[in-house]
């Protein structure tokens, strides 16, 4: 054990195999690519927390504070555009997944890492095309770019930001197929579907998502360009077509993609509550088809975003009822979670603290949704800040708490450093609470009547979103705090072993940081996964 | 093993198998993306003829039959030529590979031509390209230029994956030309097959959908 | 994906189908038979399809796996088109109340 500590110190790994910037920005090495992503990744949810931070600040007051009307409704427009395509939709596939999945299925790299590389690229063009989209001054027309105002009356950067959209979707699907191909077809001798950590189902179902959902979006955002640019009538009911045409074809990708965000999430709850409760995942083969289960489901249900566009009642209620499938997975794994923590031998270290705060956060999310869900209550919820509260409890107090929790538990083996774990579970801690004090009192205003991308309120709200503002402040103080120890510990931080946590798994095999082509030899799997307690015969 | 057989295995896989397998499997996914990009289209027309069947007749009925028949079989006759191409590639049958890959961008070419020089050209004189001069007299004419709208989009869309996929074949037939395939290694060819079958399997759809609906007038 | 050499008579085979399809299918277009029209083109459309898919695509020599990517595909271009039909076509289904006119209201503007 001391010798393979020494080694990762001192032997040769992916990070200082070659130097130069040459060498980064032309690898196809998928860990160093997963660190490019790590980077661009981080970048775009500063810009967007700074949308945020903007929009608490402005709503403080019934009247507003900070901006001009006109400017608000670009700043949620931006905030929302950047943190759903460029922050959350990548974030744990192209960061953990890129760096585990070949580790995971014990494989030396992803089945077309060159493809891998060009998925990284295209990922920084889109991003350009949207950062010049909002230097350029904005757009106004929300995340989901409804019709006729993206396509006719809309007057800030809508082709600038829809392209930088669309560019960014090619980056998703390649990612998706690499998966899906190298989880199928590059999985070490003895690993049979049922032995795969369930991080690896999660990617799986999430690359299905990305696969078959994204070209549909972007057909859809191509159409409004062309509407836009030539003046054709597809979405415009003057020239005979129809709006609602493009909200089908939006939300036929964007209710997916809600799990794009959050599956992989789910994954990695389901590696951090095994480890950190020395037990093996109660009912694996549940938690398997429900993350199945729930990227096929998740296809069936995109109407109930639409229940008052004018689209059909009968639609409605096929859509309606649909949606409360959907969240019947979910809750199996939730069940799950919980199942594996009772009679665990518990520990509280940051990553348990995130997954656990994401069982907490994400059931309230996922409860929420079922109100929404249901067309009768949705008619009187829609477009408030319920919606926003909603999907903020399993955006952030689900996705990205996971996100978190991943970085803190694979950062040992990415970086081979430690981070101070007290720091972690303080900041941690920070972020649950500055959380809930953010978003629970506009589960209140929406309740209460507060529309959503109002730029103006009623001054009987106030006290809330007050409330909700200064929430806001404490928790992006919880995550300037990571950003800090982190970069700190890539320096100072004390070296990390092969495996911290004493954590199961293939890539707790290697050397932390791994070296470049992942495995002296590669793997030969004879146990199952989570065989925590369990007598092992020694792998590979 | 010759140099250039080692050469043909990547190093993230284990065995060329694999690797044919990989990439295979991954062409296919490929493909169902694909699928889904032209699904949207094709999902949009669906619901626009259902709410404007008289615009949408007239619209196809303005359309040349004969060009769009002659194009289909143009293209069925590329994919019987690129068929034969990866079988050649499959038994290292250089000239014969390099023949049959010059023989379906020749036909892929034409495709191509007969639209820009023929139809295009055509419905740009009279007046029927959306955004651009649209003008239609008859009744339905806001019906009959979403057809337009849809039919140049989708042919668009359609010729623009043919120009790629002749570039694509270009390069292999450099390739060829440079004797890089054999049996131990003709997956670029077979993939590229691959891609170019779905392209005329998309024509395939979109020639009823566009030229034939209106045609019994 | 198989190593499987087909012989240059099947592909004729086929593709002597396919132009034979092509020329029923315009034919049959030409003759009015109402709604019945699309439905003969679709499916004469499935089955050219079919033959490209199975013989010029390997498919009926490749594996299930293969078999399952395609289907799903379909199954998926399904899925959008049925339920985003199933709006549109039952729009019409909730007829307005009789007589219901919108109430005359006074604007603050």
């Amino acid at each position: 054990m001391s010798t393979t500590a020494v080694e990762a110190t001192t032997g040769v790994n992916y990070l200082n195999a070659k130097y130069g910037i040459r060498s980064w920005l032309l690898t196809t090495d998928h860990k160093r690519i997963a660190l490019l992503y790590l980077a661009s990744i981080t970048f775009f949810f500063l810009i967007g927390g700074a949308g945020a931070v903007l929009i608490r600040l402005h709503l403080i007051e019934p009247q507003g504070a900070l901006l001009e009307p006109a400017t608000y409704n670009k700043m949620f427009s931006m905030h929302g555009i950047i943190m759903v395509f460029f922050f959350l939709i990548p974030s744990i596939p192209a960061v953990m997944g890129n760096f585990l999945v070949p580790m995971m299925v014990g494989a030396r790299d992803l089945a077309f890492p060159r493809v891998n590389l060009l998925s990284w690229y295209i990922y920084v063009a889109g991003g350009l095309f949207t950062l010049y989209a909002i230097l350029a001054g904005g757009v106004d027309t929300g995340w989901t770019f409804y019709t006729p105002l993206s396509t006719t009356y809309a007057n800030g950067q809508v082709m600038a930001a829809a392209l930088g959209i669309f560019i960014t979707g090619f980056s998703s699907i390649l990612t998706g197929l690499n998966f899906v191909v190298t989880i199928h077809k590059m999985r070490a001798p003895g690993l049979t579907w049922f032995r795969l950590p369930l991080f690896i189902w999660a990617m799986y179902a999430t690359s299905i998502i990305q696969i078959l959902g994204t070209p549909v979006v972007a057909i859809a955002i191509v159409l409004v360009g062309l509407e836009r640019l030539l003046h054709v009538g597809v979405f415009d009911p003057a020239l005979g077509g129809d709006p609602i045409l493009f909200q089908h074809l939006f939300w036929f990708y964007s209710h997916p993609a809600v799990y794009i965000m959050i599956l992989p999430s789910m994954g990695v709850v389901s590696e951090l509550v095994t480890c950190f409760s020395r037990k093996r995942i109660f009912g694996y083969s549940f938690v398997a088809f429900s993350s199945v289960a729930i990227a096929v489901i998740s296809f069936l249900v995109w109407g109930h975003h639409m229940f008052v566009s004018g689209q059909s009642v009968y639609a409605g209620l096929v859509f309606s009822a649909l949606s409360f499938a959907v969240a019947i997975p979910s809750a199996i794994k939730v069940f799950n979670w919980t199942a594996t923590l009772y009679k665990g031998s518990v520990s509280y270290q940051a990553p348990m603290l995130y997954a656990m705060g994401f069982i907490g956060l994400f059931t309230m999310g996922g409860l929420t949704g079922l109100f929404l869900a249901s067309l009768a209550t949705d008619i009187h919820l829609h477009d408030t800040y319920f919606v926003i509260a909603h999907f903020h409890y399993i955006m952030v107090g689900g996705a990205l708490m996971g996100y978190l929790g991943g970085l803190h538990f694979w950062w040992p083996k990415m970086t081979g450093r430690l981070y101070p774990d007290g720091w972690a579970r303080f900041s941690a801690l920070v972020i649950f609470i500055g959380f809930n004090l953010t978003f629970f009192p506009q589960f209140m205003l929406g309740y209460l009547g507060m529309p959503r991308r109002y730029a103006v309120y009623p001054a009987e709200f106030q006290v809330l979103n007050v409330m909700s503002s200064a929430g806001a402040s404490i928790l992006g103080v919880g995550y300037l705090i990571p950003l800090v120890y982190f970069i700190w510990s890539m320096r100072y931080g004390p070296v990390a072993g092969p495996n911290p946590w004493n954590a199961k798994g293939l890539e707790w095999q290697t050397p932390s940081p791994p070296p470049t082509e992942n495995f002296e030899e590669l793997p030969i799997v004879e146990e199952e996964a989570y065989a925590y307690g369990v007598k092992e015969a020694h792998v590979g | 093993m010759a140099d250039g057989h080692a050469a043909a295995l990547a190093e993230q896989f284990e065995d060329l198998e694999q690797q044919h397998e990989a990439s295979s499997l991954g062409m296919w996914v490929f493909l169902a993306t694909e699928i889904m990009f032209f699904g949207g289209l094709f999902a949009g027309y669906t619901v626009y003829r259902g709410l404007y069947l008289a615009g949408f007749d007239a619209g196809s009925h303005l359309l040349n039959v004969k060009l769009g028949a002659f194009n289909t079989a143009v293209l069925l006759c590329s994919s019987l030529t690129m068929a034969l191409a990866v079988r050649a590639a499959m038994l290292g049958k250089r000239r014969e590979l390099i023949t049959f890959l010059v023989l379906t961008i020749l036909l892929g070419l034409t495709f191509v031509g007969v639209k820009l020089a023929f139809e295009w050209h055509r419905d740009f004189e009279e007046h029927l390209v959306p955004g651009i001069n649209f003008a239609y007299d008859g009744s339905n004419s806001r019906a009959v230029e979403l057809f337009f709208v849809f039919y140049f989009f989708m042919t668009g869309v359609h010729a623009l994956h043919m120009v790629i996929g002749v570039a694509i074949l270009a390069v292999l037939t450099w390739q060829a030309f440079r004797g890089r395939f054999g049996p131990e290694r003709y997956n670029p060819v077979e993939m590229a097959g691959l891609y170019w079958h779905f392209v005329d399997v998309i024509w395939i759809f979109l020639f009823p959908l566009l030229y034939l609906i209106g045609a019994h007038h | 994906m198989s190593q499987h050499v087909v012989p240059k008579k099947t592909y004729l085979f086929v593709f002597a189908a396919l132009i034979s399809l092509t020329i029923l299918t315009t034919s049959v277009a030409m003759i009015d038979l109402g709604p019945v029209n699309i439905v003969v083109a679709l499916l004469i459309a499935m089955c050219k399809a079919s033959l490209v898919a199975l013989f010029f695509m390997h498919l009926r020599w490749s594996s299930r796996l293969m078999h399952i990517v395609a289907i799903a595909a379909l199954f998926w271009l399904a899925i959008l088109l049925t339920l985003t039909l199933s709006d549109y076509r039952t729009r019409q289904w909730t007829p307005a109340a009789e007589g219901w006119e919108a109430p005359s209201i006074q604007l603050n503007r």
